[in-house]
């Protein structure tokens, strides 16, 4: 509610201070428009496919006009998998060179000009994919630009006056674009299920959507906990066959071609695993260090003061005298 | 994470509870923690909704807000919560011993010892989570540019007393958070992920409850049972059984419960403002008073579990012995804690919103100094972290075979010892690298001069080191008694050093290089009363957050 209000104070007098906002970050020298000079074209129609074929349509006319335009939240769409997924940014602003800028609008605080960090990398993600779906409409627009620099407005401080930010979001257009380019399209997906596999809930029981749900792999890592309704699942699934991805996916990558906890645990123990792969002897000489480094401890206790004993741990060999307190 | 403390991960999978990575304890935990569990409005951006403080476990402070969007109410907390921090801090701020510094004379510009006071104990502030830590910064940042009516009797929402010192405070507990291996504000998260692995992923180790349930669960449960009640259990109303640990709230308890109490005690406050002093004031209040206890008892129920299982946790912390050199941090600790007292009482301005290039520059220096200080003190201190840095070819357990006698070749002759060891660890050692050994606390160096002995066809010849140790046995021609090890003594090298040195010292503020910026102020393009803002109040609009 709070971050609705601020998004229509941004944008409230046909985004006089949005467009202050934006070319105090953007165009450098350029005084901003006036009110009147900035077109603000109404962009609904029926259905998704009418918002978007008026949101191009609003697009081209601006570019055309030369003009400054300031489209609220317009509708964009981009092929995902092979399926149409439609997206709508919280405006997207036209400049009179032909330059169309993403506005993205949050409600999280910018305090002293810096804002979370992980909230800030996930509104460029947001904004990046506004922006791929807005270079399919500018091929189709002569002279017209999308910046690959995006403008995020936030409150400033504790206020509810906004702050704006230029983000560059090149490195997420690329990754991602690799990402759409590299999934699987959804007819591949569901030309391996069985026939007649439905995720309609209204018309199938528990078990049959379990069973459906089942019958799509499924990639899990604990990243998945907080994007993905899905992942409590997919978490439960993983960990009965004991994959190891379920601690992480960088722990996945430590250990080669072991894939199960089971098959870990029993290389390092000894139990099985060839010792000639480096995966298999880092993790015997693991867990050799890892128990020996525990006994040690567990027969002594505490770390003995200063002795070199012949059988000691290593703690007492490294020396413990109280070299503390000194303070300078 | 090296692959040791993935092992202790995956052995926790098999065994269903969690496993040491720790030894020692490596963190101080004082006598009489201060515990802060605060919690956050949903969708306000850091408004506080209320918290349970104090130093006793039975008998925690409550302090709510009713309606987190009113000014006034957020001004009574915060300064209810300064009324309940700050005495905590003056008790310790009083109790000092002398000590000494190192100081530049301005005049002579030599170096000088001075005289000063430090705190004996330092007050040590417990939240439950990081994002706690995070919150705390956030309302030492709210509050520290505030003012009181009596700094100046004209700002239009004038703060309770004592609110921007208290900011002052959390912006500095808040700032030495960021110091590796500070204790002055922990996150109880941050404590026990050190010290104990999990069968489950870092990001699920975020949660309190979860973590602990690994680490000790209840009788006749594995840890991975627990873990996944504490993350999913819901009662028959849908509130979690283990509310999460905060600040954010659980949306089911915001929706469900939170909201709906919040709506009862507006309308509450409207009718008694309807009422004015009519005949129907006095009900009208009590009905007020009532929305207002309504709200604390959900927070409280909300709040109360987390407070537990925060001094859960440090009970178990507890029960592992202290590292040896956490006490020499914890000095550390403490100068911080007397450097801040002392700007303090010297009326200093409140911490700056931005550093200027040189103080930047200095913070970033000495935390990279006390991360390598805090790597290299674990590694001592703890058996278990040792054997981490032997995995990566960083330290070596060796017994010594043999130690002859050699000098160096200069006009006065001094020791320099050959040491021949065996080790089975696979150190990277290359001619001339520096290893170092604890005597008696204190580093030796020596210098590794070739693998294997003469009889280079030995097939141990892999495992069997020379050593010339360089340092720490006196000025006379023959080493101090002591200082050089004998054959069979069991020793562990490490690579890396054992006390950091500080980096070069940065130029005064007003010798920044215009490469940064330049001199403070000196700026021509810093308009003056963007200056003057540096310390200003934050303007005050209708809805602000804090």
């Amino acid at each position: 509610m709070r971050g609705n209000a601020f998004e229509a104070k941004v944008k409230a007098d046909g985004g006089t201070e949005l467009m202050r906002l934006l070319s105090e970050r953007l165009s450098g020298q350029s005084p901003p428009p006036a009110s009147g000079e900035v077109l603000v074209p109404d962009l609904s129609a029926a259905g998704p496919e009418g918002r978007t074929a008026r949101t191009a349509l609003a697009l081209r006319e601006a570019t055309e006009a030369r003009a400054w335009a300031l489209l609220d939240h317009p509708l964009l769409a981009l092929e995902v998998a092979g399926s149409p997924a439609y997206l709508e940014p919280d405006a997207v602003v036209v400049r009179p060179d032909g330059r169309w800028t993403v506005v993205e609008i949050k409600s999280f605080p910018m305090i002293d000009g810096s804002a979370d960090a992980a909230k800030v990398g996930a509104a460029a993600r947001q904004a990046a994919v506004y922006v791929l779906a807005l270079e399919r409409v500018a091929l189709h627009t002569a002279g017209a630009e999308v910046a690959d620099r995006v403008l995020l407005v936030c409150p400033k401080d504790f206020s509810n006056l906004p702050a704006a930010s230029v983000v560059d979001v090149r490195k997420q257009l690329s990754v991602t674009r690799r990402q759409l380019a590299r999934l699987t399209r959804i007819e591949d997906i569901a030309a391996g299920l069985p026939e007649g596999t439905t995720f309609d809930l209204g018309h199938c029981s528990g078990e049959e959507l379990t069973a459906a749900v089942e019958s799509v792999a499924a990639a899990y890592a604990p990243e998945c906990l907080s994007a993905c309704e899905l992942a409590f699942h997919c978490r439960h699934r993983a960990r009965a066959e004991g994959a190891v991805e379920t601690l992480g996916r960088g722990v996945r990558g430590e250990l080669g071609g072991l894939t199960t906890v089971g098959a870990v645990l029993a290389a390092a123990h000894g139990g099985a695993g060839d010792p000639a792969d480096p995966t298999v002897s880092a993790l015997r000489r693991a867990a050799a260090l890892r128990a020996e480094a525990l006994a040690a401890a567990g027969a002594s206790g505490a770390p003995a003061d200063g002795a070199v004993d012949g059988s000691g741990p290593a703690v007492s060999a490294i020396g413990s005298a109280n070299e503390a307190v000194t303070c300078r | 994470m090296s692959l040791i403390s993935t092992l202790a991960r995956l052995e926790a999978v098999e065994s269903g509870r969690a496993r040491p990575l720790a030894t020692v304890r490596h963190r101080r935990i004082s006598d009489e923690p201060l515990v802060l569990v605060p919690l956050t409005t949903a969708g306000e951006a850091g408004a506080p909704l209320g918290a349970l403080v104090g130093t006793d476990r039975d008998a925690p402070r409550l302090l709510t807000v009713a309606q987190p969007r009113d000014r006034d109410l957020r001004f009574a907390f915060l300064g209810e919560l300064a009324e309940a921090v700050l005495p905590y801090l003056d008790t310790y701020a009083e109790v000092i011993e002398p000590a000494e510094r190192n100081e530049t004379d301005p005049e002579t510009g030599k170096r000088v010892k001075v005289e000063v006071e430090l705190c004996v104990d330092a007050p040590q502030l417990i939240v439950p989570s990081r994002p706690g830590i995070d919150f705390v910064r956030l309302l030492g940042r709210s509050m520290r540019f505030r003012r009181t009516a009596e700094d100046d009797p004209d700002t239009p929402y004038p703060a309770p007393p004592r609110v921007p010192l208290l900011g002052r405070w959390l912006t500095h507990y808040g700032e030495r958070a960021r110091v590796p291996g500070s204790s002055l504000l922990l996150a109880a998260t941050d404590l026990l992920n050190r010290h104990w692995a999990t069968g489950q992923s870092s990001l699920e180790d975020q949660h309190l409850g979860a973590l602990l349930a690994w680490i000790d669960p209840p009788e006749g449960v594995s840890g991975a049972e627990a873990a996944l009640r504490a993350e999913l259990d819901r009662d028959r109303g849908g509130q979690l059984r283990c509310p999460p640990a905060g600040p954010a709230t659980d949306p089911a308890f915001d929706n469900r419960l939170l909201a709906p109490a919040i709506e009862g005690y507006d309308r509450a406050r409207q009718a008694l403002a309807a009422a004015e002093d009519g005949p129907g004031a006095e009900e009208q209040l009590a009905r007020l008073s009532a929305a207002e206890r309504d709200i604390r008892e959900l927070l409280a129920g909300v709040m109360r579990p987390t407070w537990d299982a925060v001094w859960h946790g440090l009970d178990l912390l507890r029960a592992l012995p202290e590292g040896e050199r956490v006490a020499d941090r914890w000095t550390r600790d403490r100068w911080s804690f007397t450097g801040h007292r002392d700007r303090v009482r010297a009326g200093e301005p409140p911490q700056p919103r931005l550093d200027d290039a040189v103080t930047a520059a200095q913070k970033l220096a000495s935390r990279e100094t006390a991360q390598a200080q805090l790597e290299a003190q674990e590694a001592l201190d703890d058996p278990l972290v040792f054997a981490g840095r032997r995995l990566s070819g960083e330290a070596f357990l060796s017994e010594v075979t043999e130690v002859v006698m050699a000098y160096s070749e200069s006009k006065r002759p001094s020791p320099r010892p050959l040491v021949t060891v065996r080790t089975d660890d696979r150190p990277h050692l290359e001619a001339g690298t520096k290893v170092f050994r604890s005597l008696d606390g204190k580093p030796q160096s020596a210098e590794f001069v070739r693998s294997s002995a003469e009889d280079a066809d030995d097939n141990d010849a892999d495992g069997v080191l020379v050593l010339r140790l360089t340092d720490r046995m006196g000025r006379g021609k023959e080493p101090a008694p002591g200082s050089v090890p004998e054959k069979g003594d069991r020793i562990a090298w490490t690579l890396f050093e054992h006390d950091q040195r500080g980096g070069p010292k940065l130029p005064d503020p007003e010798e920044t290089p215009w490469t940064h910026g330049g001199p403070p102020g000196a700026d021509d393009a810093t308009p003056p009363h963007a200056r003057a803002e540096a310390h200003a109040p934050d303007p005050v609009t209708e809805e602000d957050f804090l």
